[in-house]
């Protein structure tokens, strides 16, 4: 099974090779991935440098291409597809079904990866996907559980990447609108949920609150650690009681469902996180790619460490990490 | 300028078989023209079965209506598929696909795509218009802006329907937040959405009114409005408006647009009026570029 790295920047790209990625993803600098936050992502020159270092160690570097263009931005996406093309990238990762479109035609020995902002959760839509745009992977969103990513990578005619450790989207990717509701930009149109510029943290009496386009999204007492507002992860009201109404401000952890994962014939494993730090990408890739290889070594015996945990717990959201919807405690 | 039709959506929330009767046996007495049926949101919800849907969709198109099979949004097991196919095969009715897995099963013949499939740009909507598209939902968080763009290059023969009147579809997950809200799983959720005919609304820690739970589905708490925007949409050349049926007051809404497009009524008094019905009061900045839960209401534009 293939471990896919993120690579917000150079350093993070080099140490994601340097710890036993098999391919990093990484985006331009700007909205035509969704990771488009502040100082974060490659120009042209620096993924120049990047695919040479990860190609010189036998690695593959694949680039998100994954909102998706309106009339007016159109010509920017398909610029970032040439220009992605001759950079000599091994896949794009798309959403878009005009960007696919365009990308087949233009570039049609170039890889292309359905992202899982293309909301694919059936085996009819890759069918779709692969029939008329020749994809030869996609990743799919973090709401299937294991059995249905099993019967999912059965009937698949492409090969399958699933999400293993990092942040958790609850919601089906690329269509989930709750940041536009409340900032006017989603990670569809923007490339960005909850971006930062909409984000207030504000003094309180006994402590903080945190804001999203001017939508109290959560409070905290004195010396309680305080997250970063991402819509979904506040309290809310429902009826009397105020709870994580939508999800928990808990990160993905799979580790202990890799023999599963590869049993299941899923293609790679995925790892979240471009926007966080090279040190990050460094200590998960390492953890992983000794799981995945204590997995391939023995899958009979595998079981999760308790160092590994303690190693990703460390630098999880909310220091809690859940199985997401692959083990479903709530359906 | 010629009017735009109007169209009832599926029915996003999950109510009695009886109520369900009731509602489409009104309507085949209000002016809409066209008349989405199906389950949405929700495989578990089966009060209404997919043969009552197709003999629904038969009574209105006696009725005088055009009937339009709707398709579950969220496709994950297999037995979704097998229903999925079912109304994909049946021939005698238009299908909207609410997923490209629809859209796959459909291409080469007529369908329509819902606001959940990702039509964002010229390039998208010409390639599913190749493939049989006849009609498409300008998904919710797009702007007048971009529809007037997505107007100038749209293929011919295919028509533009655009969310005017509802609880915004915001997001869907595997999770059931309705089941959540009460503690239960969803594998035993009691089916307590029944309890919601207009979906259960989340505020903020400081009661402010933000979202609605339906299932499976977030919407928005606020009310999504275009009545004061019809001359604009004229304009545009938007063929349909689709109005989102709610558990009361949809005849009154169906019959004020109607009479605000064929100029019998003014649209801001239709507007103010209609706001008695909205669960949390209005929004309408997606039209306008702006957050979705901005209100300009009809005075703009």
């Amino acid at each position: 099974m293939e471990l896919v790295c993120p690579a917000g920047n150079l350093p993070s790209l080099k140490v994601a090779v340097d710890n036993g990625a098999d391919a990093v993803y990484m985006g331009f600098r700007d909205d035509t991935n969704a990771r488009h936050f502040a100082g974060l992502n490659f120009t042209p020159e620096k993924m120049h440098e990047g695919i040479r270092y990860a190609r010189q160690r036998g690695r593959r570097v694949f680039l998100a291409l994954n909102t998706f263009p309106q009339p007016g931005g159109w010509e920017r996406w398909r610029a970032a597809v040439d220009r992605a093309a001759e950079l000599g990238v091994d896949a794009l990762i798309i959403a878009d079904l005009g960007v696919l479109d365009y990308a087949a035609e233009r570039w049609p020995e170039l890889a292309r990866h359905l992202s899982v902002q293309g909301s694919a959760t059936n085996y009819e839509a890759l069918r779709f996907y692969q029939r008329h745009f020749g994809i030869r992977r996609v990743v799919v969103p973090r709401v299937l559980s294991l059995p249905q990513v099993a019967h999912l990578v059965e009937n698949s005619p492409v090969e399958v990447e699933v999400f293993g450790f990092g942040s958790l989207c609850v919601m089906v990717e690329g269509r989930c609108l709750l940041s536009s509701y409340a900032t006017g930009q989603s990670p569809n149109t923007y490339g960005a949920c909850s971006p930062a510029h909409a984000v207030e943290w504000r003094e309180i009496g006994q402590g903080l609150e945190t804001r999203l386009g001017g939508v109290l999204i959560e409070r905290y007492g004195e010396g309680e650690n305080a997250g970063y507002p991402t819509l979904c992860k506040g309290r809310f009201r429902v009826g009397q009681n105020t709870f994580h109404a939508i999800e928990e401000p808990t990160s993905l952890n799979t580790l202990e469902l890799l023999p599963q994962l590869v049993a299941a014939g899923v293609a790679a494993v995925k790892i979240e996180g471009r926007q966080r730090s090279p040190a990050y990408v460094a200590q998960v890739t390492r953890v992983w790619r000794a799981a995945l290889d204590a997995c391939a070594r023995d899958p009979e015996r595998y079981s999760s460490r308790p160092e590994w945990d303690a190693e990703l717990a460390r630098v999880s959201e909310g220091a809690q990490t859940t199985l997401g919807a692959y083990h479903r405690p709530w359906q | 300028m010629k009017s735009p039709k109007l169209s009832l959506g599926p029915i996003l929330y999950y109510w009695p078989r009886e109520q369900v009767l009731d509602f489409y046996a009104e309507a085949a007495e209000w002016p809409v023209d066209i008349v989405y049926l199906g389950e949405a949101i929700c495989s578990k919800r089966r009060l209404v079965r997919t043969e009552d849907w197709l003999e629904l969709a038969q009574r209105l198109e006696a009725a005088g209506k055009t009937a339009v099979l709707s398709t579950l949004t969220l496709l994950e097991a297999e037995s979704e598929l097998i229903n999925l196919r079912r109304i994909c095969a049946d021939g005698r009715f238009m299908v909207e696909a609410n997923d490209l897995g629809a859209v796959n099963l459909l291409e080469g013949r007529p369908f329509v795509t819902g606001p959940s499939v990702n039509v964002y740009n010229q390039r998208t909507l010409a390639r599913l218009a190749a493939l049989g598209l006849k009609r498409w939902v300008l998904p919710v968080e797009l702007s007048r802006d971009t529809l007037a763009e997505m107007q100038a290059a749209r293929p011919e023969g295919v028509e533009t329907e655009v969310f005017a009147w509802g609880r915004l579809p915001l997001a869907y997950s595997a999770r059931c937040f309705t089941a959540r809200a009460h503690n239960l799983p969803k594998d035993d959720c009691q089916y307590r959405c029944l309890d919601y005919p207009d979906g259960l609304t989340l505020s903020t820690q400081e009661d402010q009114r933000f979202l609605a739970l339906n299932g499976i589905q977030t919407q928005s708490a606020q009310t999504f409005s275009l009545l004061g925007q019809l001359a604009d949409l004229r304009r545009l050349a938007v063929d349909v408006l689709r109005i989102s049926p709610q558990s009361r007051g949809t005849g009154q809404v169906v019959a004020a647009f109607r009479e605000c497009l064929e100029g019998r009524r003014d649209p801001a008094q239709a507007a103010a009026a209609l706001e008695a019905l909205m669960p949390a009061g209005p929004c309408d900045g997606y039209w306008f570029g702006e957050s979705g839960m901005v209100a300009h209401g009809g005075g703009a534009a």
